[in-house]
């Protein structure tokens, strides 16, 4: 049997999109989505997507990637503080480690993240960010 | 027996979008692996896709693309379609994935395109047919390929990464309106890859006279024919592009010029795109194209058979051409990369 399909699959509006949630009571804007504001306690929120644009706040690269992700290694991940404030941890594509630079202007992408059980399962695609051109 | 089809609601182009990654492997690096000869290489470079992108991810960015030019919400498309003989699972949609990530899921038809390198144009055709028959009013059809090829067979020579994706939608919200289009098929196996195969077969020079020049040329002959039109009512053609040669050679056979031609001639930079291949061609002239310009477009997919548009740019156009990255920014981006590297992102290098 196929693994992880239920955890992959609830997740893909916010993987996919950029799909967080903006509190009813606030109006602050959070991403991955919350069930309570961290800023007033209110428990209403609409969906929110942001529209992918951001800062890199900071970066590193892996050499020793987790499990999943060898063959990507190595690769940058970065901290993207987002136009609307959330700041989101994500993977860095079409860039070289020595063109990364704290400050420089992000867009969000859509990419393939890893795959389960190699050959055999499910392709996993989310959001990383790539300088803006 | 009217051949020529037209849509009785008038269909046009409402927004496109190219992609192709950013590496890039020279032909001349590929034949220096293999001991082949650095002059008369069929092209100078070809596009690459990264580790992380394949069919899927290439079509979200150039419909994204799209949309933005469209400036209509994902909601409002009543289809997606994605032609490509790259499909990153045998069995599961790719175009569901791809409607998910643009927003358009629901509502909505979905599915995956098959028929080599014509996939993306015959998508179009159903997109035009959606639209046209007022079934919907919005259709997305996308032409994407990270293209397989046999190393040191010919075709690692050309098979390259890239596509472009097409909003059809009423004429009068287009950029382009569609006068008719035409198609012509025969079952000619020029070109194939059987179930669990990695990378296909060919016919060498079966290839050309039979399937490529033989489609090609009798579409285009009976499409100029059906209409009326000769080679100079258009400023603009797009041919599939499998290297330099072959849609050059067409082209002097049929009477069009270098100068209608060579704009939408990528391949000897990206290289040979498949279903996206006439496609980004066809990207590249709507980044270029005047008001009431008329472009050709012909695309050919072996098995085989090709598809043949006319299109008349509008005002709009000129509007919304720069709500998206153009087709030369794609091209201009390019971090060469060498065999080495090619074979690993290729997934050519067997790890366990």
């Amino acid at each position: 049997m196929a693994e992880n399909l239920a955890p992959n699959w609830r997740l893909r509006e916010q993987r996919y999109q950029l799909v967080g949630n903006v509190c009813l009571n606030c109006g602050a804007k959070f991403f991955p989505p919350r069930q309570v504001c961290t800023n007033c306690r209110g428990a209403e929120f609409d969906s929110f997507q942001f529209s992918g644009k951001g800062e890199l706040y900071s970066f590193t690269t892996l050499r020793s990637a987790p499990a999943g992700f060898e063959s990507y290694a190595p690769y940058s991940v970065g901290m993207v503080k987002l136009d609307e404030g959330p700041l989101v941890e994500a993977m860095l594509t079409d860039v070289n480690e020595d063109e990364l630079a704290i400050g420089m202007k992000m867009e969000m992408v859509t990419r393939k993240i890893r795959e389960e059980e190699g050959e055999r399962g499910l392709l996993v695609y989310g959001y990383k960010f790539r300088p803006t051109s | 027996m009217n051949q020529v089809m037209k849509p009785k609601r008038e269909v046009g182009i409402i927004g496109y979008g190219a992609y192709v990654p950013r590496y890039r492997i020279k032909a001349q690096e590929i034949a220096r692996v293999w001991g082949g000869a650095d002059e008369g290489l069929p092209i100078e470079e070809k596009a690459v896709p990264g580790l992380d992108e394949d069919t899927i991810t290439m079509s979200i960015e150039a419909a994204r693309n799209a949309l933005a030019r469209a400036q209509i919400d994902p909601q409002q498309l009543r289809a997606v379609w994605v032609g490509s003989e790259s499909h990153p699972y045998a069995v599961k949609p790719s175009s569901t994935l791809v409607a998910e990530a643009l927003g358009a899921s629901g509502a909505v038809l979905a599915g995956d395109w098959q028929f080599a390198c014509k996939a993306g144009t015959e998508a179009m055709q159903a997109a035009i047919a959606l639209v046209g028959s007022e079934m919907a009013d919005y259709a997305l059809a996308i032409g994407m390929d990270t293209a397989q090829g046999r190393p040191h067979d010919a075709l690692e020579y050309t098979a390259g990464a890239g596509g472009a994706a097409y909003v059809m939608g009423p004429a009068e919200n287009a950029l382009a309106r569609l006068e008719a289009s035409y198609s012509y098929v025969t079952d000619t196996p020029d070109f194939f890859r059987r179930a669990y195969q990695h990378y296909p077969e060919h016919g060498n020079r079966f290839t050309g006279e039979p399937a490529y020049f033989e489609h090609t040329l009798t579409a285009t002959k009976n499409f100029l024919e059906l209409m009326n039109y000769t080679p100079r009512d258009f400023q603009w053609a797009v041919f599939h592009q499998p290297n330099m040669k072959f849609p050059l050679q067409a082209a002097h056979e049929l009477g069009f010029t270098r100068d209608q031609v060579m704009p939408a001639l990528l391949v000897g930079k990206i290289g040979n795109t498949y279903a996206g291949a006439s496609l980004i061609g066809m990207t590249n002239v709507l980044d270029h194209a005047k008001p009431k310009d008329r472009i050709l477009l012909v695309s050919f997919g072996s098995g085989a058979g090709s598809d043949a548009f006319s299109y008349v740019v509008t005002d709009k156009l000129v509007e919304r051409r720069d709500l998206a990255k153009r087709t030369a920014f794609y091209l201009g981006r390019r971090e060469f990369i060498d065999y080495a590297r090619y074979a690993r992102y290729r997934n050519k290098l067997v790890m366990n």
